[in-house]
């Protein structure tokens, strides 16, 4: 026999810790999805791409500048002292990974608002006339585009790592006890963002390369995810109750059916029919991959509160 | 530099509370929510059974992830007796060293920040023991400077079989339980 009682039971811990809502699972992905645009940008700045008219990837800089922002607002919402937000940006923690988000996220917006200036919208051109000159002139600078595209990359991968590590950093919560939180979570980055692109491309060869590119990451995606859970499966007592979580637990339905069912093996079947001519071109696949994304997030995010260390 | 810790004697103590009630007093702790409270651990199968009455609090660990994880410094160990302390006013309320304590001792006030366990320092620098250990109507629990060989602390863990919680996170709590 074995029985624990306790008579704690303060709000958003017991009977089990659910201290983030929507908005952490929601702020992760947008930041991941921001991550996977700007590595597919920089990738486009390299080959020329972004110069090609009608071109999705002139359009990036600017969809990732709004979803950051929602992103940060998600993160703001969640804070329980929202005043005092300003107080992540008057010092540096070094072994803090929410402080190194924090920054991470200040140098990324300098970047993406470049790429927007590279390619301005045309509303903003009526407004400042203006750019459109300093926007050719950069474009005719290939080493500036290019400095533009590693410094892009750079950025991209490292905002998609931290929104894993933010999690696998916390140590009391064995499911998220896995430095493959980090990779993961920018291969599934990558994922939305070359979805959401596909998603809106004009051009049918641009289509064409971006499900290819999708469906690497998605294989790629998949095999991180049986890492993953291996790792914990070999690992102590509390990882292997964690993972028990997904294999057999309160969560395996969400994960196996939104997030690998939904979310991975449905969207690279049909890009891969797609992609041999089986079947017509069909926006069904990225909007999948998209939902996928987020259900990700949600799921590790609340199975990972919910694991624990085997109370003694 | 003392390292303060507290030894608790399971074998005295009878889980009435007082240390509960003593701490929210002291320390105005909001209604609905505990800095310390007390735990029951029944093991064994009948008739040899085991139980095992446990008053628990923030374990001012020794690596505490709290403050490693903390973004704004917040959470920080305090120069006196190594307390792990949060800062209100520098705290943001992100909730991640809610998450990084493997022991769920902290909580988020009603005013935004996190909260817990202070081993009532303002007590302490007095000279005076923690409200909790000065209440205790057995006696059962002790408080003093780990690093002292001659403190009752230190001469009770060295005489006594004890056990701290949860030494597999590796946080190296500073609260120990005398079986």
């Amino acid at each position: 026999m074995f029985e624990l009682v306790s008579t704690r039971h303060n709000p958003m811990i017991d009977p089990g810790l659910h201290v983030w809502g929507y908005e952490i699972p929601l702020y992760l992905f947008l930041g991941g999805f921001v991550a996977g645009i700007m590595v597919l940008f920089g990738v486009a700045l390299f080959r020329g791409r972004e110069a090609q008219r009608f071109s999705v990837y002139s359009d990036l800089p600017l969809v990732g500048l709004v979803c950051l922002s929602l992103g940060m607002l998600a993160l703001f919402l969640d804070l329980e002292h929202k005043l005092h937000v300003w107080r992540l940006y008057v010092t540096f923690e070094p072994w803090s990974p929410m402080s190194w988000g924090a920054w991470i996220l200040l140098l990324v917006y300098p970047v993406l608002l470049a790429g927007v200036l590279l390619s301005p919208p045309a509303p903003a051109l009526w407004f400042v006339p203006g750019l459109e000159k300093l926007s050719s002139r950069w474009k005719a600078d290939r080493s500036k585009v290019r400095w533009l595209g590693v410094a892009s990359v750079a950025s991209g991968i490292a905002l998609g790592i931290y929104t894993g590590i933010l999690l696998s950093s916390l140590g009391a919560r064995p499911l998220w006890s896995s430095a493959l939180l980090g990779p993961l979570f920018l291969v599934s980055g990558l994922s939305a963002g070359a979805a959401f692109a596909h998603l809106t491309a004009k051009d049918p060869k641009e289509s064409e390369g971006l499900a290819r590119a999708d469906n690497a990451f998605l294989i790629a995606e998949l095999a991180l995810i049986a890492l993953f859970l291996i790792g914990l499966m070999s690992a102590g007592e509390a990882q292997a109750q964690a993972a028990g979580l997904l294999l057999g637990g309160p969560f395996t339905a969400a994960f196996w059916t939104l997030v690998v069912g939904v979310g991975i093996v449905t969207p690279l079947v049909i890009q891969t029919l797609v992609l041999t001519h089986r079947i017509v071109h069909t926006r069904v696949a990225p909007l999948l991959v998209l939902l996928g994304g987020l259900a990700l997030r949600f799921v590790v995010v609340y199975a990972g509160q919910y694991s624990h260390w085997p109370r003694g | 530099m003392a390292r303060l810790g507290m030894v608790i004697d399971t074998r005295k103590c009878v889980g009435c509370m007082d240390c509960v009630v003593a701490c929210k007093t002291e320390n105005s702790v909001p209604e609905g929510f505990n800095r310390d409270w007390i735990t029951q651990k029944l093991t064994g199968s009948f008739p040899t059974l085991s139980l095992e009455i446990r008053s628990e609090r923030c374990n001012h660990c020794d690596n505490p992830p709290c403050v490693s994880c903390c973004p704004t410094g917040a959470s920080h160990v305090h120069d006196y007796g190594a307390v792990v302390l949060v800062d209100d006013k520098e705290c943001i309320g992100c909730k991640a060293c809610l998450a990084s304590c493997p022991y769920d001792a902290r909580f988020i006030h009603p005013g935004g920040y996190a909260d817990k366990c202070t081993f009532c320092i303002h007590r302490v620098e007095k000279g005076l023991d923690p409200a909790c250990v000065s209440v205790c109507p057995t006696r059962c629990m002790h408080f003093g400077d780990l690093d002292d060989p001659q403190s009752e602390v230190s001469r009770l863990l060295t005489s006594r079989r004890n056990h701290s919680l949860l030494p597999e996170a590796g946080t190296h709590p500073r609260i120990f339980y005398l079986t």
